[in-house]
């Protein structure tokens, strides 16, 4: 990480509606190349919300600007900011019966790099990958995220995050619903793409995941506003006196 | 792991590929209209034994006494002009045997369609017809050898009288319903095949089938007889140029599996908006024997299909498996019928829709077990797929079951492309068509993993030209 970077990644001001609600009140990030972010907080504080807002769910009215390297990326489309090097790791991701593993990411290997992977390089790659994140090759054959256990999905965002290669990933709860040699696994993957200069925002409610990944910032984030930053430590101190000294209350508001 | 092909540079050229039509060069084609003076041209043009005219004749009878069916789309049907149709166009005058000596403007319909390459990856008999008669018919000498005939229904009555006498309309009566008593009428080409006992046909025999000519009606007869412990694939893929007026398509095709035979029929229809495809398909399934349609309904003004499998004999086995595409404008009324006559027979129908813009598509059931027909088995699945919010699809399904001993289980489920499957999609670089051309192809997978190879491609691109702006 150079500390001279600019950031991959930043949001201003970013407020999100759900219709009438609005549920992000104001946040601004800024991610360096490699570097992982933590946003903390506890169960329906807008966590969620944010990470897929910045993506560019349809559902959700986000005002303030997002940028990825600089560039204003607020008003596009998910799939051109996908084409743009972002990625959003889904906490629940959706089954699509019928396309295979392989079938799907070749289709979006292919639209974010802009031009067709011959099919046996993709193949390499794609197995090389899988053996990463200690996978059995049949799951390429496999139709997407169709009748998976809440952790093989998990491990297929983690794939799908190593192939894509984006520049800066949003990973929604990616350690919920993991034993702890799924999460190790994960944790070894979201690793990976950090030492390839990907910046993350890893979103979780548990301090667990950070027993293996370590995040060089950790936000702590309630009632949709981030109300305190630090290093690590901070999510240490989380684990042990839990959310309720931080109320933005007790902290005068920030 | 096959390559996603991009939306824009496949079906740019829809026109160019299907929408061309050859200038009409035909020898003899009968006045438009339907008499008894048509039937009778019709059955002495083509030097047709007595029997056969006579049964002509009949069955005109039964079709001008039939009222129109009165369930189904009745708006549409009653739209049909009988007088407005020409019921016999003949292309060539003679069959040919080779390529070379196919006529040029024939050819260059074939060669758009890719028939000489689908010969060359399946160096199987080939059977083409286009317009009312087979012009092109080659049949492997493998075939020969193995005393397979596979003929155009014409030549079949020509050579084989006795068992075309023995068998032509003793699954489908000329009375079964309007339609099949106006094919029985007018009938033109068609394929015949017998398959000798216990000799299995290694290769899918083919045929493809197009209507060139504006308002004419083509009613191509089919009977595929399989005999004891025999085995045969026979594939059908149409595909019609687009036009304004309407044209009616009305096929009878006969199967017949006896003891431990096994017949494949598999159909890829492409029709353009214009025209009515109304179709009856029944086999007759004896003991031991497996009979399944595999049969795929893309296009059309209005389909009317019903495949069926009358299971005759104990442990009999029947299958569906179809898809129903109905663009805008469009009414797939499709389904499957299964009439379980004998103990221990099963069936399985798996049926699924989509359903884009305006298009409606239907399934329209039956299952029928007869008392007495004890440990039969049968199961029913219809999955339709919805794109848009105009769009519209219907379940009929009938269950006639007089009989305890069974185990009969029914599954429907409608879905629509949801909003989070394509945020996901599109959160990986998939654009929105691709993304919604996605979901569509994962959800006939089950339909194309049936396919040979270059019919699965095929149908891919007639399902990506059916997806193209269907966006919002």
């Amino acid at each position: 990480m150079n500390e001279n970077a600019r950031p991959v990644f930043s949001c201003n001001g970013v407020h999100v509606r759900i219709g009438e609600k609005e549920v992000v009140k104001g946040v601004d990030l800024a991610v360096l190349p490699g570097e992982v972010h933590a946003i903390m907080g506890p169960n329906g504080s807008g966590k969620s919300t944010l990470a897929n807002s910045l993506m560019g769910h349809p559902a959700y009215a986000l005002t303030g600007t997002v940028e990825l390297g600089g560039e204003d990326v607020t008003a596009l489309p998910p799939d051109e900011k996908a084409r743009r090097g972002m990625f959003l790791a889904f906490q629940y991701p959706v089954a699509v019966p019928g396309v295979t593993v392989a079938s799907f990411l070749r289709a979006a290997v292919s639209a974010v790099r802009g031009a067709d992977v011959p099919v046996r390089e993709f193949r390499k790659e794609l197995l090389a990958r899988m053996e990463d994140l200690e996978m059995d090759p049949g799951f390429a054959g496999r139709y997407l995220n169709d009748g998976f256990s809440g952790g093989e999905k998990k491990r297929v965002e983690i794939l799908q995050l190593l192939m894509l290669k984006p520049r800066f990933a949003l990973l929604d709860e990616t350690d919920s619903g993991l034993d702890i040699d799924a999460l190790k696994v994960v944790a070894k993957g979201i690793n990976a793409a950090a030492s390839n200069d990907t910046g993350m925002l890893l979103v979780t409610h548990y301090q667990r995941l950070l027993n293996y990944v370590h995040p060089h910032v950790v936000h702590v984030f309630m009632d949709g506003r981030i109300v305190r930053s630090g290093g690590p430590e901070l999510a240490l101190e989380l684990e042990e006196r839990g959310y309720d000294w931080l109320e933005p209350a007790a902290v005068g508001g920030v | 792991m096959a390559s996603t092909p991009t939306v824009a540079d496949i079906g740019s050229d829809y026109n160019r590929r299907y929408g061309f039509h050859d200038p009409e060069e035909y020898f003899m084609r009968t006045p438009k209209g339907l008499s008894h003076e048509v039937v009778e041209a019709i059955s002495l043009l083509k030097k047709e034994p007595e029997w056969m005219r006579v049964f002509r004749h009949k069955a005109l009878d039964i079709f001008l006494a039939k009222p129109m069916p009165t369930w189904g789309d009745t708006e549409r049907l009653s739209s049909i002009d009988f007088d407005d149709i020409t019921y016999y166009v003949r292309a060539t005058e003679k069959q040919e045997k080779s390529w070379e000596d196919v006529p040029e403007n024939v050819k260059r319909t074939f060669d758009r369609l890719g028939i000489p390459e689908a010969e060359r990856k399946f160096l199987a008999g080939v059977s083409a017809q286009y317009e009312s008669e087979v012009v092109y018919h080659s049949v492997k000498e493998e075939l020969t050898k193995q005393g397979v005939i596979f003929l155009d229904m014409d030549s079949g009555l020509r050579e084989h009288e006795e068992i075309v006498r023995r068998y032509f309309g003793t699954v489908i009566p000329s009375a079964d319903n309007k339609f099949a008593a106006l094919n029985s009428a007018v009938w033109s080409g068609g394929s015949f095949i017998y398959v000798p006992k216990n000799t299995e046909v290694a290769i899918p025999l083919q045929a493809y089938f197009r209507i060139n000519a504006e308002r004419m009606g083509q009613f191509e007869r089919t009977l595929i007889i399989a005999d004891e412990g025999a085995k045969v694939h026979y594939i059908e893929g149409c595909t019609a140029p687009v036009y304004s007026s309407s044209s009616l398509h009305s096929a009878v095709v006969e199967l017949i599996a006896m003891k431990g035979a096994r017949i494949r029929y598999t159909t890829i229809q492409n029709w353009s908006n214009n025209i009515f495809n109304l179709v009856t398909k029944r086999a007759v399934a004896n003991e031991d024997a497996v009979v399944e349609w595999v049969d795929g309904n893309i296009g059309s003004g209005l389909t009317m299909k019903y495949p069926a499998v009358i299971l005759k004999g104990e442990r009999a086995h029947g299958e569906v498996l179809s898809i129903a595409f109905a663009g805008p404008g469009q009414h797939q009324d499709a389904g499957a019928k299964m009439i379980h006559l004998a103990p221990h027979t099963t069936s399985k129908i798996t049926s699924k829709s989509i359903s884009k813009g305006t298009g409606r598509s239907s399934y329209r059931g039956l299952v029928k077990i007869r008392n007495g027909a004890h440990g039969c088995k049968t199961s029913v699945q219809c999955d339709a797929l919805l794109i848009g919010d105009a769009a519209r699809t219907d379940t009929y399904p009938t269950m006639e079951i007089d009989e305890d001993q069974v185990s009969v289980e029914h599954e429907a489920r409608v879905s629509k492309i949801g909003d989070e499957q394509l945020f996901y999609l599109r959160s990986r670089g998939l654009k929105d068509d691709q993304a919604r051309l996605m979901i569509v192809n994962g959800f006939i997978e089950p339909f194309v993993k049936e396919l040979p190879m270059e019919y699965a491609v095929e149908l891919n691109r007639l399902i990506e030209l059916e997806m193209e702006g269907s966006v919002g």
